[in-house]
């Protein structure tokens, strides 16, 4: 074991993951934020606490991890690389080991124009591929970037991204490959709604033997609406929403829409349960947390093993 | 080159507007070149304020030089008998320019009169973009002669992102992925290897974060 994570056993253990995900509050609500979490409570073997995602401030993503750990899930501590240089990370990483973090997500995160502060000045002191080796090096070395040996070394189980539908197709999966090469335990992929693609590029990876050395958990965003979708499809940069999904949306009953857009998620959270290469699903429900329980429900994932 | 941009003319005539006796100070090099500081705009800049102030009742004195370069001790001693004629200088050079004149000229103020914006290329006419960082390490050498630490918007080493959508950046898509030209050029030169290589994380020391830098050629110096 190299963090003894509930996510690193149940993955040990051979079971098909599922992971779920939680916003921090815009502010210090945490009442909101211990709701939230609670509708993961025993549907999810971990669920990512996001960082400032789309580069708007929120709680810090270790405090949303320790308050989600007290409610009884296990946080996947998401760092971004905008927002803090490489001291900042590596005491981060420290405090959140300390407080009982076993699981990150290395991410470069969304550029700060897309957020509430477009006028700051983004770190980028590492890029994400640097910060799963950071990551690395402190837990199976035992030291700081800068040589210096750490006071007892911080166990996590490393995770990072993969977006197999950004530019360029048929490089995307080498990517995967430096971040298996850079030390990575699993993958969370981006929403995924062009099942082609993926098939593709788990192909891909399983040829290049990439999926015997790392955990691929393909992203599940269900649609709520027309709108989302078509949002998704035109202005969220990197996403790949086929018009099939659109057609699919519009084809029920206004009441139904929201109904079917669980339903598809359910479909390809079947066709992934069976699909060579993939380990388990990282479920994005946006701001609709509440529904994970009967999502999880229909997808038939329940109850969630004990490891 | 030093790219530079005109500054808005509102705040160049607030800049001035205490100062009876002003020398818009040009410069031949970087900022002719942009069309932002040299022989040509201190003309239009200088004709523009006396007509400001003529507009405003008010006769000043605003005379036009243009040197060499600013950023050199020995050009900027072309001006040194004239400089106390004049209650302060508008600079049309880079900020080094500006900064190098108020260096020499302790006791007359100088100002900046264009905005000194980044290192880059004139991609064609009227249109500048930029190209280098002055990091202070070089790595073109690896990534296909694309910078990735001045072309890509997170300076992200192993590129590209997630965010790279038909072969543009997630900031706009009018900015080109500098991860995409660095693919399409490594495939150019038969080195797609070099992708697979993880970048090291990169020593910041020698780019503005090590403080302010200083370039010592003992070979050069007399």
């Amino acid at each position: 074991m190299k963090s003894g994570s509930n996510l690193e056993k149940i993955l040990k253990a051979g079971h098909f993951a599922f992971t779920g995900e939680v916003g921090p509050p815009r502010g210090a609500n945490v009442e909101a934020l211990r709701e939230k979490v609670s509708y993961l409570k025993g549907n999810v073997d971990m669920a990512n606490i996001t960082d400032n995602q789309t580069a708007m401030v929120r709680m810090s993503s270790w405090a949303a991890s320790m308050i989600c750990m007290q409610e009884g899930v296990e946080p996947n501590f998401q760092m971004v690389c905008r927002d803090r240089n490489r001291l900042a990370m590596q005491a981060d990483i420290l405090g959140a080991y300390a407080h009982g973090i076993r699981n990150m997500l290395c991410l470069s995160g969304d550029h700060q124009q897309f957020g509430d502060h477009p006028q700051s000045k983004g770190v980028f002191d590492l890029d994400s591929m640097q910060l799963i080796g950071m990551v690395k090096k402190m837990r199976d070395e035992g030291k700081f970037l800068g040589g210096a040996d750490i006071d007892v070394p911080p166990q996590i189980f490393i995770g990072a991204a993969a977006n197999p539908f950004a530019e360029p197709f048929e490089w995307r999966v080498h990517r995967l490959a430096k971040k298996v090469a850079a030390g990575a335990d699993f993958i969370q992929t981006q929403c995924v709604f062009n099942m082609g693609r993926i098939r593709d590029w788990v192909s891909q990876a399983n040829d290049m033997g990439l999926t015997d050395k790392i955990a691929i958990l393909p992203g599940i965003t269900p649609m709520k609406s027309v709108g989302m979708a078509k949002y998704m499809k035109n202005k969220v940069p990197g996403m790949d929403v086929p018009d099939e999904i659109i057609k699919r949306l519009q084809g029920v009953d206004k009441k139904k829409v929201a109904d079917e857009g669980i339903k598809i998620a359910c479909e390809q959270i079947e066709e992934f349960k069976e699909m060579k290469g993939v380990a388990g699903v990282h479920l994005m429900a946006i701001e609709w947390e509440h529904k994970v329980p009967e999502i999880a429900e229909r997808a038939g994932v329940l109850p969630r093993p004990e490891v | 080159m030093i790219i530079a941009d005109k500054k808005p003319i509102q705040e160049i005539i607030d800049q001035v507007s205490n100062y009876e006796r002003i020398l818009v100070l040009g410069c031949n090099e970087c900022v002719t070149v942009c069309e932002a500081g040299g022989k040509k705009e201190v003309e239009i800049l200088a004709s523009v304020l006396r007509m400001h102030f003529l507009k405003e009742g008010q006769e000043r004195k605003i005379d036009e030089r243009t040197l060499e370069r600013q950023c050199d001790h020995e050009y900027l001693e072309e001006i040194r008998d004239v400089i106390d004629q004049y209650d302060a200088v508008l600079s049309l050079a880079c900020g080094v320019g500006v900064q190098f004149t108020a260096e020499k000229y302790l006791t007359t103020p100088v100002l900046p009169g264009v905005n000194t914006c980044f290192l880059g290329a004139n991609e064609q006419r009227g249109m500048w973009t930029e190209r280098c960082q002055a990091c202070g390490e070089c790595v073109l050498g690896k990534t296909a002669g694309i910078c990735p630490i001045s072309r890509c918007a997170k300076r992200v080493m192993n590129g590209p992102c997630g965010g790279s959508t038909n072969g543009k950046c997630e900031i706009n898509s009018e900015v080109d992925c500098a991860w995409q030209l660095i693919i399409d050029r490594l495939k150019a030169l038969g080195r797609m290897e070099d992708y697979e290589i993880v970048a090291p994380i990169k020593d910041w020391s020698t780019e503005r974060a090590g403080g302010p830098r200083k370039v010592v050629r003992e070979d050069v110096q007399v």
